[in-house]
């Protein structure tokens, strides 16, 4: 993929497809905290439409993708499934993101989301992603360099 | 008298109807699907807030080499996320005021440390391990998405239960 650049068409369709999921994202609602916490306290089931729905498109193109297409034509990339090497930091982080997910109500895609749709105290929630983005990144690099992680 | 039971029941469980949801899913999918046809890449929605810290930070693990080549491209498809959602937001949504927030600050400040910490250490996040990992049927996100199902409707029930609202 280091070449991924060369093609015109790269970024722009990045863009494209980006606007599709932020479209999606605030269709759904996932926009909103509320949403989302009516989910997690058990008032409103709908977000598993939404994780569903998304993940089933994405299945049957990876599953056709990666059986019948050859290379991607923008980057020459072949297709490949998103396999991450389980370890512990997979459970651990889980569980962190778990509760900040559960106490904000809002994960980064949606608080991109978010933030699009004019939902601007979300700005609260991206600051702390990104000190919680810069915390465990120079904690990890202090103790042991760039062991697992994505 | 038969069909209206289940009908209740459906309206219970869904209060703001499927179709948004449905459809909202659907249309995360094929974004992702778009960018994954034309270029091979799985995009993740967490990697941006690391691979934007690079242009600022000289931290070891920003700069390595796969966020630093995924950079640019990662903030590309970060403003379509956000344009996407401002043309249903501020276009086409029936009702534009029904967006705003009222969860409190201090939560959304510091669920999204949270989620800052667990989705870059947890290798992912609800886009990258819960619609293309999932996707995939890869083992380490279905543990990753049940572990923070779990902890989330736990997290969520518990504050209700202390009495915070929203």
């Amino acid at each position: 993929m280091s070449n991924e650049t060369q093609s015109p068409w790269f970024l722009p369709v990045i863009y494209v497809g980006g606007l599709i999921f932020g479209l999606g994202l605030a269709i759904s609602g996932m926009a909103r905290p509320e949403v989302v916490l009516d989910f997690l306290q058990f008032e409103d089931f709908g977000l598993l439409f939404v994780m569903g729905g998304a993940a089933a498109v994405t299945g049957v193109t990876f599953a056709v993708a990666t059986r019948y297409l050859n290379r991607a034509p923008l980057t020459a990339s072949e297709y490949t499934r998103r396999v991450k090497e389980f370890d512990r930091n997979v459970v651990v982080g889980g569980v962190i993101f778990g509760v900040g997910w559960g106490l904000s109500g809002i994960c980064p895609g949606a608080a991109y989301a978010s933030f699009g749709v004019g939902n601007y105290p979300i700005l609260w929630a991206i600051a702390g992603m990104f000190l919680g983005a810069y915390a465990q990144g120079h904690v990890r690099s202090l103790i042991g360099g760039n062991t697992g992680g994505s | 008298m038969e069909t209206l039971v289940p009908l209740l029941a459906v309206s219970d469980f869904f209060p703001r109807g499927i179709l948004p949801y449905l459809l909202g899913g659907l249309l995360v999918g094929l974004g992702a699907a778009v960018i994954y046809l034309a270029t091979g890449i799985i995009a993740g929605a967490s990697t941006f807030l690391e691979s934007t810290l690079s242009y600022v930070s000289d931290v070891d693990r920003f700069n390595r080499f796969k966020y630093v080549q995924s950079r640019n491209w990662r903030v590309v498809f970060t403003l379509g996320i956000v344009s996407g959602a401002a043309i249903w937001g501020l276009v086409l949504a029936p009702d534009p005021t029904i967006w705003t927030t009222d969860v409190q600050w201090w939560r959304l400040l510091g669920g999204g440390i949270l989620v800052g910490v667990g989705t870059r250490l947890g290798k992912g996040c609800t886009s990258g391990h819960g619609v293309c990992g999932v996707g995939s049927l890869s083992n380490t996100s279905l543990v990753n998405v049940a572990t923070f199902m779990v902890f989330a409707i736990g997290t969520a029930q518990l504050v209700q239960a202390l009495g915070v609202s929203p």
